[in-house]
């Protein structure tokens, strides 16, 4: 601190400490005190108040408890001569502020007035997130509000691998509209989240982007919290989370989860304008998470190090940062604030004439905004990469083969094909696929540019925005050159593009892929367990759950969906020494559960000596852990004989008597759980499937995403299975939500389960 | 701005404080003072350097000239090395029966016994209880204070084993004292094996008997002086930084002047409390007071001022001037660096001399004995007696001179506030350490002697070192002294280097903190473990940019506090001339033998520029040791408000400030 910031912020915290109070009495004697408190879609109540002091708020009484904590916070601010210390008291006083905060926030989810209504405001969310909010619903008008736990679990992975470096809590409104895009933008460029929240004289960075035409949403990696520094607290929320959900700690262990986020959740603030008491002390709260706070302004530097890891206090005065144009400032501002935080960041160069990064991924191109596009309902394309002798691949050449679309009218549609020729000595038949299912995050990075699908169902937009700044389809070649040589440099030597829009070599090839992709499928469906010498670990997440591990198989894939075998064996041809590592599977001693000896020797070992036995095909009997970024969670339901599989992606009730995110905070965390598993969706398709447990059978109840988002391969597995209508026996979150709604389901629908061996 | 007196070449040096020279003065041929004294009085040249021995009546023995022996033989090592043991075995001695004295203390008030007192700091209680392996759980508070007070007493007379605290040390450190020897069976233990070892025809080898005094000396850190100040703030409450003020100019005009002078706290803790009965305060009142002050001289003062803000009036030497203000209506005392001339001096004036303690009686002084049952009414009883004496109070001479001061630096605090409740820890220290904000640490500690200028050595060698960006943690003597010249007030930062001055300013800081008494000597030694386990400065004390100083030692405790220092891996450099000079085998043995052994040492370095860049030099050694950036006091000073402040100083008036640019 300094003398200067120990005022404010003590000030700062006094105030909003009173203030809080006075509107939790007031709340209390109109709705008495056990009117409900609730944040939307989490299992951790209010968390930051969870975080430190194990409180678990349900009601307006509880949080009288939470402001009685608060206030033994507290302390005066330091005099103007023979001043006390101040440092430890400022960030006493700021977790107080952080404590009072959130308990407004719950006092105005109590009397429903969040998330805030911000008129014309429409957010980006995929379809599912925060459906009982406003947020993200399509007439708009709310801000979002707090993150909630399924949207926390979906950025999980990308958290814990590195593509999202962490997050920036963005206060205030920044020096122009101009800057404030250009803040954001930076920040999207380096994939880091963007937490928008506060005002400087009532206008917010919110109202700035808005203006701008800026997407903001989960989708955007821009969340807009609320226009009231108040509303900053959900960004805290976000950070006490992570450290819940993949850390494993529990409510109360405040001073872990405040070391977890220091170095483990690379965030920061950036205070943009003025900087007020409640700013001050609401920073001062920040500090403890270990995150520093840059500001645009003049304001006391604290520079020597210790509760931050860097800097805790930069000051940045945005007219004084060299510069022609507001824009240039705002870059110099981010790269400054990702050095402070020491944010570590792989950039590739993408020259392209759009914006690129990941923060770019979710953007969707409406029909409105769209130029052209490929694939789709009205044309087809296709993506198809493969090996080739390495003196048979021009490295860079990036080439078009027929008509660009200068002749198809606006939101017109034409015929594509992509060809990815690639060559490296490491490279193996079997990384084909593995790189071209790349092919989507890559293409998706582009600003303005919408890739949706995969193999010949690809399907690709083009927005006017791009288009008018330059964007061609040779430019999809210049980005997958780029990303595959930086991604995958260790395996890939050379690269090679190819687009295709010439009608005859476009079938000539399509019949090619096709026949590719036919000869794949029969090797993946080659693949089991048994042939295969040996497993490949993913210990990726132990950034974030320590003891957990993931042992991949090719009929197991990781929970988080993200990598299958294959995508490990490839990710340790790229990084030997990586979280990905081959498990010698050893002697098999059980064929049944899944267990090997090697399995057993490698999980012991790596996750400390804490999990001693593993079976890959059972979730009764040394079930694997989960870390936390799981796609679905399996859980068994006793009176059913059978068990249910939950997506991240399903809000509502299910028999178990918990929704997901209640569910996740029970299975998450590196613990083994019989009972309980966190699994990928795709799992779900394998003939390992809870082999042990009964298999795909067993299943009782699944969530109606699942259900239609799988369609196809859900129905192939019935058929396997020998019940083609298994799926319609298996009850979902719109038949039962509880187990007296779900038993007379599957009796009048002869479930299999009902029949089978009892499961315990 | 603080005050100094400048040296004045026509006189004898004798003190730096402007109060003191304005009462001394006043003493002129009026009252005779250890300043005087010590001008009429040589040092003996013999003692001085430990040549003399009197173990045996075949001597007194002194081996100077060409005498290298004793009639019984014994060497100029030998003897050197006896003479220091036993100084170090008194000084021990004295510390440690002040933590016996605190744990009997605690006992009496576990059981009940001992009216007025209670347990302020369960939470220390607790953390003592951990220290010692003393179950908590489902325990009330008088049980494990019962039992954390008899193991702290069961410490005193153990005979094998080791003291239970040697294990808050770090590993190594522990490691070494086994492997070397030195670690301490029981508190009493070694100090009777030491004076047994000094008998005439004993230990007759100087490093088999300095190892004992080594081991004496931990007994003393590590134990009594720890379980003097862990006790004293489980009683009294463990410390956090509070303001006050120092010198003459606290005693007031118009009210009841009281000074506890001493170095126990459980006598002075009751009279803090008495002061403010309403029934003392009435009959203050009733006798033409308004009110009553009270005020501390020595380390009893330093415990009221660091646990309640009590105001020192001064440090060792102040204490026959205190009584010559005549402003003085009481001085208390109870044990340790009384002068016996106070009740000469008290004659002279009104003052009432009280002595407290059966340990340290004083002829000619009122006796008024203190026991813990009966605290509070005697505090009482000698509280009434000072308001009695009020009306009898003649003329006054009170310097108006007085210092603000921030004290209460517990090494609790030091945690707390270097990250709060929640983030307390070493980090941001040692970080600062580590990128060089901070050369170094310093522990300044120790007495006045009236062989040198009063506080002068003190204050150079502070001001130098945070000048150099070291930062320093005062206890005794040393921190009164440095409190005086406003070396204490967090305004002081401003005469840092850069570096310590930002981390100073992040934390709210004075440069120079008060860490408490000088049993409280332990409280540095938890710092610096604490520094040493927080990770980045190697792995022991030995290891830590650090050195114990102690400029102006005067009583054999300090002998014993720089033993122990040495022996837990710190350098410590005395600022008189060597005691044990007569021997240069033992001077070496106590240099780079023991570097050598235990990472530490003691060396007396009288010339106090030398002294200031032997110890730069010493803190420079241990950071290249640890491979640390080169200290460059340029690269830092963009920290803190300056900046700020100087843009609000420049706006013109009645403009709007352009909070985007320094430049406006």
């Amino acid at each position: 601190m300094s003398r200067y910031i120990a005022q404010a912020a003590l000030r700062g915290a006094n105030l909003i400490v009173r203030e809080a109070e006075e509107m939790v009495e007031a709340a209390i004697a109109e709705l008495g005190p056990d009117h409900p408190v609730a944040f939307i879609n989490t299992a951790y109540y209010l968390p930051v108040i969870l975080g430190f002091t194990g409180l678990e708020v349900t009601n307006l009484g509880d949080l009288r408890k939470a402001m009685a904590h608060a206030k033994r916070l507290l302390n005066s601010p330091p005099s103007q001569q023979l001043w006390l210390p101040y440092l430890g008291e400022t960030l006493d006083a700021g977790a107080a502020t952080l404590l009072a905060t959130e308990t407004i926030e719950g006092v105005r989810f109590a009397r429903g007035e969040q998330p805030e209504p911000i008129p014309g405001l429409k957010l980006t969310g995929t379809s599912f997130t925060s459906p009982d909010s406003n947020g993200g619903q399509a007439e708009g008008g709310f801000a979002n509000g707090p993150i909630d736990d399924i949207q926390l679990r979906a950025w999980g992975i990308q958290l814990v691998d590195g593509r999202m470096p962490g997050f920036a809590a963005i206060v205030g409104a920044a020096r122009s509209n101009e800057a404030a895009v250009a803040i954001v933008r930076e920040l999207q460029k380096r994939n880091i989240l963007v937490f928008l929240s506060g005002n400087v004289n009532g206008r917010s960075i919110i109202h700035q982007l808005q203006e701008e035409g800026v997407e903001m949403g989960y989708d955007t990696y821009i969340v807009p919290f609320g226009t009231d520094t108040i509303s900053a607290i959900y960004a805290l929320g976000f950070a006490t989370r992570s450290a819940l959900t993949f850390g494993g700690m529990s409510g109360g262990q405040i001073r872990e989860i405040l070391l977890y986020n220091k170095y483990r959740v690379f965030a920061f603030v950036l205070a943009l304008g003025e900087v007020d008491d409640l700013k001050y002390a609401m920073a001062a709260g920040a500090i403890n998470y270990g995150f520093p706070v840059i500001a645009d302004t003049v304001i006391p530097q604290i520079l020597p190090t210790g509760v931050t890891s860097y800097e805790h206090v930069i000051s940045m005065p945005f007219d004084d940062i060299p510069g022609e144009t507001d824009a240039e400032k705002a870059r110099r501002l981010v790269q400054r604030c990702t050095e402070v935080r020491g944010v570590k960041i792989k950039i590739t160069e993408v020259p392209i004439p759009v914006p690129y990064g990941s923060a770019f991924e979710g953007e969707r191109v409406r029909k409105a905004d769209m130029r052209v596009e490929f694939g789709g309902s009205k044309a087809h394309a296709f993506e198809y990469l493969f090996m080739a002798p390495l003196d048979e691949v021009e490295d860079g050449k990036i080439e078009l083969i027929g008509p660009d679309f200068s002749e198809v009218p606006e939101g017109g549609a034409m015929n594509l094909g992509i060809l990815i020729k690639v060559a490296g000595r490491k490279m193996q038949e079997d990384f084909e696929p593995v790189l071209e299912r790349q092919t989507h995050y890559f293409v998706n990075g582009a600003s303005g540019i919408q890739h949706v699908g995969q193999r010949d169902i690809t399907w690709i937009r083009f927005s006017k925005a791009a288009v008018d700044k330059g964007f061609r389809i040779n430019h999809i070649g210049d980005i997958l050159y780029a990303r595959l040589h930086a991604d995958f440099g260790a395996i890939v030597d050379k690269v090679q593009v190819t687009l295709i829009t010439d009608q005859q070599l476009f079938e000539e090839w399509l019949t090619k892929a096709r026949q590719a992709y036919q000869a794949r499928n029969v090797r993946l469906a080659d693949m089991v367990d048994e042939a295969a010498e040996e497993f490949y670990s993913c210990t990726l997440c132990q950034s974030f759950a320590p003891n957990h591990v993931c042992a991949i198989s090719p009929e197991r894939l990781g929970l988080c969906g993200a990598y299958n075998w294959l995508d490990c064996k490839a990710s340790y041809q790229i990084n030997p020494t990586g979280p990905n590592q081959p498990i010698p599977k050893g002697i098999c001693l059980d064929p049944v559960l899944g267990v090997w000896q090697g399995v057993n020797e490698f999980v012991y070992q790596n996750s400390h000596q804490v999990v001693e036995r593993v079976s890959l095909y059972s979730m009764m009997q040394d079930p694997m852990t989960s870390c936390g970024c799981f796609e679905c969670i399996a859980v068994v339901i006793p009176e059913a004989n059978g068990i249910m599989v939950v997506s991240r992606e399903d809000p509502s009730m299910t028999p178990a008597g918990m929704t997901f995110s209640t569910l996740a905070g029970v299975a998450g965390g590196g613990q083994q759980t019989p009972g309980m598993m966190g699994i990928g969706k795709y799992y779900l398709l394998s003939k390992k499937f809870l082999y042990a447990d009964g298999g795909f059978k067993r299943i009782v109840w699944m969530s109606s995403f699942l259900k239609e988002s799988m369609a196809e391969e859900l129905k192939a597995v019935c058929e396997r299975e020998g019940i083609p209508d298994l799926l319609d026996r298996i009850a979902d979150e719109r038949t039962a939500t509880t187990v007296e709604e779900l038993l007379p389901f599957l009796e009048e629908h002869e479930h299999p389960a009902l029949t089978m061996d009892p499961i315990f | 701005m603080p005050q100094e007196k400048a040296a004045d070449k026509e006189t004898a040096p004798r003190s730096t404080d402007i109060a003191v020279c304005e009462v001394l003065e006043f003493c002129e041929g009026v009252v005779e003072t250890a300043f005087d004294r010590a001008t009429a009085i040589r040092p003996c040249p013999i003692g001085a350097e430990g040549a003399c021995c009197k173990h045996c009546a075949m001597g007194p023995c002194r081996l100077v000239g060409k005498v290298e022996r004793g009639v019984c033989g014994a060497t100029r090592a030998t003897v050197a090395a006896r003479n220091f043991a036993r100084q170090v075995a008194a000084g021990a001695s004295a510390h440690s029966d002040h933590g016996r004295g605190m744990a009997f203390a605690l006992l009496a008030v576990a059981k009940g016994e001992a009216h007025g007192f209670r347990i302020r700091d369960e939470a220390k209680l607790h953390a003592v209880a951990g220290y010692m392996g003393i179950k908590t759980e489902g325990r009330s508070v008088n049980e494990i204070a019962r039992e954390v007070a008899e193991t702290a007493l069961a410490e005193f007379g153990k005979q094998a084993g080791e003291l239970i605290y040697l294990s808050r040390a770090t590993k190594p450190r522990q490691e070494i004292w086994r492997k070397e020897r030195i670690a301490p069976r029981g508190v009493d233990r070694e100090v009777v094996e030491l004076m047994h070892r000094t008998h005439m025809g004993t230990d007759q080898d100087a490093e088999n008997i300095l190892d004992q005094c080594l081991r004496v000396a931990l007994g003393d850190g590590w134990g009594g002086s720890m379980m003097a100040t862990d006790i004293s703030d489980i009683l009294f409450g463990t410390p956090t930084p509070l303001q006050s003020q120092v010198n003459l100019g606290v005693l007031k005009e118009d009210e009841v002047n009281v000074v506890v002078h001493g170095h126990e706290p459980t006598l002075s803790e009751m009279i803090v409390a008495a002061s403010t009965d309403p029934e003392l305060v009435e009959y203050a009142k009733s006798k033409g007071a308004q009110g009553i002050n009270l005020a501390g001289i020595c380390c009893t003062a330093n415990e009221v001022l660091m646990r309640h803000g009590i105001p020192p009036a001064g440090n060792f030497l102040s204490q026959e001037l205190a009584i010559a203000t005549g402003a003085v209506e009481a001085m208390i005392v109870d044990v340790q660096c009384i002068m016996q001339s106070l009740v000469e001096v008290a004659s002279r004036f009104h003052t009432k001399l009280i002595t407290t303690s059966p340990k340290a009686k004083i002829e000619g002084a009122t006796h008024i004995e203190y026991d813990e049952v009966h605290a509070y009414n005697s505090a009482k009883e000698i509280l009434k007696a000072a308001i009695d004496n009020f009306p009898n109070r003649g003329n006054t001479l009170i310097p108006k001179v007085g210092e603000g001061l921030i004290a209460g630096f517990s090494h609790e605090y030091v945690r707390y506030m270097q990250g709060g409740l929640y983030r307390g820890s070493f980090r941001p220290l040692n970080d600062a350490i580590i990128q060089g904000r901070i050369r170094g640490l310093a522990g300044v500690v120790g007495c006045n002697n009236a062989r040198v200028d009063q506080d002068a050595p003190t204050v150079k060698i502070v001001r130098e070192l945070i000048k150099n960006d070291v930062l320093v943690a005062v206890t005794g003597c040393a921190a009164t002294g440095a409190a005086k010249y406003g070396y204490l007030r967090p305004e002081f930062m401003a005469q840092a280097g850069a570096g310590l001055r930002e981390v100073c300013e992040a934390i709210g800081i004075p440069p120079v903190i008060h860490v408490g008494s000088c049993v409280d000597n332990s409280r540095i030694l938890t710092i610096l473990t604490q520094c040493a386990t927080e990770g980045g400065l190697g792995e022991d004390i030995s290891d830590i940019p650090a050195v114990g100083i102690c400029p102006e030692y005067m009583s054999e405790k300090a002998l014993s506090i720089g033993s122990y220092f040495a022996a837990s891996g710190a350098y410590t450099l005395f600022g008189l001339p060597s005691p044990v000079a007569n021997s240069p085998e033992v001077v070496d043995m106590m240099v780079s033998g023991w570097l050598k052994r235990f990472g530490g040492a003691i060396e007396f370095e009288p010339d106090v520029d030398a002294l200031i860049q032997k110890a730069l030099s010493l803190i420079d050694e241990k950071r290249r040791a640890l491979g640390l950036v080169e200290y460059d006091p340029d690269r830092f000073g963009q920290s803190g408000d300056r900046v700020l402040e100087e843009v609000l100083a420049r706006l013109p008036e009645g403009e709007l400030l352009n909070v985007y640019s320094t430049e406006r």
